[in-house]
């Protein structure tokens, strides 16, 4: 027998055992194992006094389903847990969580600095919506570091980006990029769809606000609609007066400074007292269910579609079709050693491939896959493929597409968990007929 | 708000209402390494029902400044120094963990200013783990995270917090590295470690008091909760079962609901 001391560790729950459990106690729930579906709008308050409470935000508890609603709020705790977060607030989309956090955090006459390689609906809500609302973005390329300190101006308020570029494959040098917006006393915020928390935690890399569309891998049946934002929790919004919303008392809760009474938790209490307020963009408890039926198997999916997706990047590099293939897993895509640091798990599914032939065959292509579904949408379990220039980015002109680093020949894909050989047939299906588009069209 | 005690500045939460001198004043007093903001499902409702709710961060710690104090006793002055820093003659206090060793202190030596006393997770004495006070005093967040493991009960671990969307551990353990660890949960577990005056002053202690207990406790077990309230006459007990340390948070409604009775009996607030 050993003499030696045992080391003490911490026995709080790892990444597995919180996918499945964290945000939910069944004894407080009359016992039920799975986690109940509150389908209500609204919830009984004790008495007047209780009522007032829960207004003036005295005491935890839930109002009306549009706040919060117990269902949803497993989910919220369930992604926090996972992400390393203080606190979370799922929306009823991704694009509604993008919208939420902007909205928190900044007024008309604001500015963020914001990645040039994001999700087509992403780009025109900062490029086209967000200037209604008075709120102005520089965009700069991902790989461009230093761009993202030159942009940054006395009004900017934060910088924005995709981890990983959609559809390109950029990577964002995130610990980098995160201390350019320390040193100017704001926060970063990571759309992290495309890792979950499994393959990458940023906050563990600088992020200040992680978001996430959970109908992508997250949730990864293709079921349902949602989103969420993740606070982190270490930053400082008392440090400058760049956050007067957050650190002033706010006229909507009798003179609140969130920054004050919440700390780490400040930012989610103000999106969720503000903004569900106002813009009520809720998840739905059935919704909410969905997704966590889909995270309590967040490990297992992920591993199989990162290893679908090495096996399809060698697949393809190899083909006789493709003329090039985008994925951080290829040794001389430029962001390769950058991936190993930031996505030690895995490098993720989406491949991005350039087909002979150019837009032609990418149709070609696109139109006579059988078991890869032609669809808007990326991380369900299934394949996925796409061709951005004429599907989701289709609203770009010639020269933001040229911006976005867009390329008519591109196809995005979405590794799904299926039997490898059986997408590789598939492709083959596709590749032979990109090889001779007008005869199968003929056909 | 803040103000000055002893040169330095405090910050305290006033749960979101103006300070009103004409209000009873409660002082609520954190566990070691911490901040106000674990009072937040307390404090609040206090501030709407007629009391001046003032969650101090005690010195170097959160928001005010200054060096952390190196002793309960130091620490025990101080919230007496900050009852008249506000213009107050008399407070009711309420304590978590260490906070109860502050206020256990405070109650003995200002017995006349001290008209409630709320004890949660309290006990006479709190000695520390030699290997978690080493990793805190060497600045390992590793001591953070294993105070988070045990200051959080078997229910607490799996998380369902009562504000909907926040995660306890996670939260607890911003609080505790927000400021150097060393500097804070350091200093406090060596202030925890050397006091031995906690059962002697708790027999000089005439003021109502409340002991909240959790069963699931591990830093301060039932047992010795117990044996504290025992030595101070009339003190009511109350044992929150399946949570752990941090109550406040775990089970903040049960928390608030009792402790809401006791200070509204003894220490009624200014009518509206």
């Amino acid at each position: 027998m050993s003499d030696k001391k045992k080391e003490l560790k911490p026995n709080t729950y790892k990444f597995d055992t919180l996918s499945l459990h964290a945000g939910y106690q069944p004894h407080k729930n009359a016992g039920s194992r799975q986690v109940p579906i509150y389908q209500t709008t609204s919830y009984l308050f004790d008495d007047v006094d209780h009522a007032a409470a829960l207004f003036n935000l005295e005491r935890g508890g839930h109002i009306y389903s549009r706040i919060s609603n117990p269902t949803v709020g497993v989910l919220e705790e369930r992604v926090a847990s996972l992400e390393g977060g203080t606190a979370a607030l799922a929306t009823s989309s991704g694009m509604s969580a993008i919208f939420l956090t902007v909205m928190t955090l900044c007024e008309a006459g604001d500015h963020l600095v914001v990645s040039s390689q994001l999700y087509g609906g992403t780009v025109n809500l900062f490029r086209l919506t967000l200037p209604k609302f008075g709120i102005k973005c520089t965009f700069v390329k991902p790989r461009d570091t230093e761009g993202f300190k030159k942009a940054i101006q006395k009004n900017t308020k934060g910088i924005f980006g995709e981890l990983v570029g959609n559809p390109g494959n950029e990577i964002m040098n995130m610990p980098e990029i995160a201390k350019i917006a320390h040193d100017a006393g704001i926060p970063l915020m990571v759309d992290a769809t495309y890792q979950t928390p499994y393959l990458c935690k940023p906050f563990e890399h600088g992020a200040d606000i992680v978001i996430h569309s959970l109908t992508k891998w997250m949730a990864g049946h293709g079921s349902s609609m949602a989103g969420i934002l993740v606070e982190g929790g270490k930053f400082d919004w008392m440090q400058n007066d760049k956050f007067p919303t957050m650190t002033k008392p706010y006229e909507g809760y009798h003179g609140l400074s969130f920054a004050e009474e919440f700390g780490p938790t400040a930012f989610t209490m103000k999106a969720r007292a503000e903004g569900m307020r106002d813009f009520g963009p809720c998840l739905s408890p059935q919704n909410a269910w969905n997704v966590l039926q889909g995270i309590e198997t967040l490990s297992v999916r992920m591993k199989k579609h990162c290893s679908n997706a090495e096996e399809m990047v060698k697949y393809l590099s190899k083909h006789e079709s493709v003329a090039w293939v985008s994925h951080p897993s290829v040794p001389d895509h430029p962001d390769h050693e950058l991936a190993k640091k930031l996505l030690p798990n895995g490098r993720g599914s989406m491949i991005a491939f350039g087909i002979k032939g150019g837009k032609d065959a990418g149709v070609a292509f696109i139109n006579n896959v059988k078991l890869a579904s032609h669809l808007a949408n990326v991380g369900d379990t299934r394949t996925l493929v796409i061709h951005p220039a004429s599907g989701t980015h289709s609203q770009m002109d010639e020269a933001t597409l040229k911006f976005a680093g867009l390329s008519h020949d591109m196809i995005r894909l979405s590794v799904g968990i299926e039997d490898i050989d059986d997408i590789k047939n598939d492709f083959e299906i596709g590749f032979r007929a990109a090889r001779k588009p007008r005869l199968v069209s003929n056909q | 708000m803040k103000f000055k005690v002893n040169g330095h500045e405090v910050f305290a939460s006033t749960g979101g209402r103006p300070f009103d001198k004409k209000k009873p004043l409660i002082i609520f007093v954190h566990g070691s390494g911490l901040t106000h903001m674990t009072w937040v499902l307390q404090t609040r409702y206090f501030a709407f029902h007629g009391y001046n709710s003032l969650a101090v961060d005690l010195p170097g710690h959160g928001l005010s400044s200054g060096a952390s104090l190196k002793s309960i006793e130091e620490m025990a002055d101080w919230v007496s120094d900050v009852i008249d820093a506000v213009g107050h003659k008399e407070a009711s206090l309420v304590g978590h963990s260490q906070g109860c060793l502050v206020t256990v202190e405070c109650t003995s030596r200002y017995p006349n200013k001290i008209k409630t006393l709320s004890l949660m997770g309290g006990a006479g004495a709190i000695p520390m783990n030699p290997e978690l006070l080493s990793l805190a005093e060497n600045n390992d967040p590793k001591a953070v995270d294993l105070m988070m493991d045990w200051a959080h009960g078997p229910a607490g671990h799996f998380g369902g917090h009562p504000v909907p969307g926040l995660y306890h551990i996670n939260t607890g353990t911003m609080l505790a590295k927000s400021r150097t660890i060393q500097n804070t949960l350091g200093v406090d577990f060596r202030a925890c470690d050397n006091y031995k005056n906690g059962f002697e002053a708790a027999k000089t202690i005439k003021c109502p008091t409340l002991s909240i207990l959790a069963t699931d406790d591990k830093m301060c077990p039932v047992k010795e909760g117990k044996k504290l309230a025992s030595l101070i006459d009339g003190s009511q007990v109350d044992i929150i079962d399946n949570c752990g340390h941090m109550m406040l948070l775990e089970e903040a409604d049960r928390v608030l609901t009792v402790l809401k009775k006791f200070i509204t009996t003894n220490y009624p607030p200014l009518s509206s």
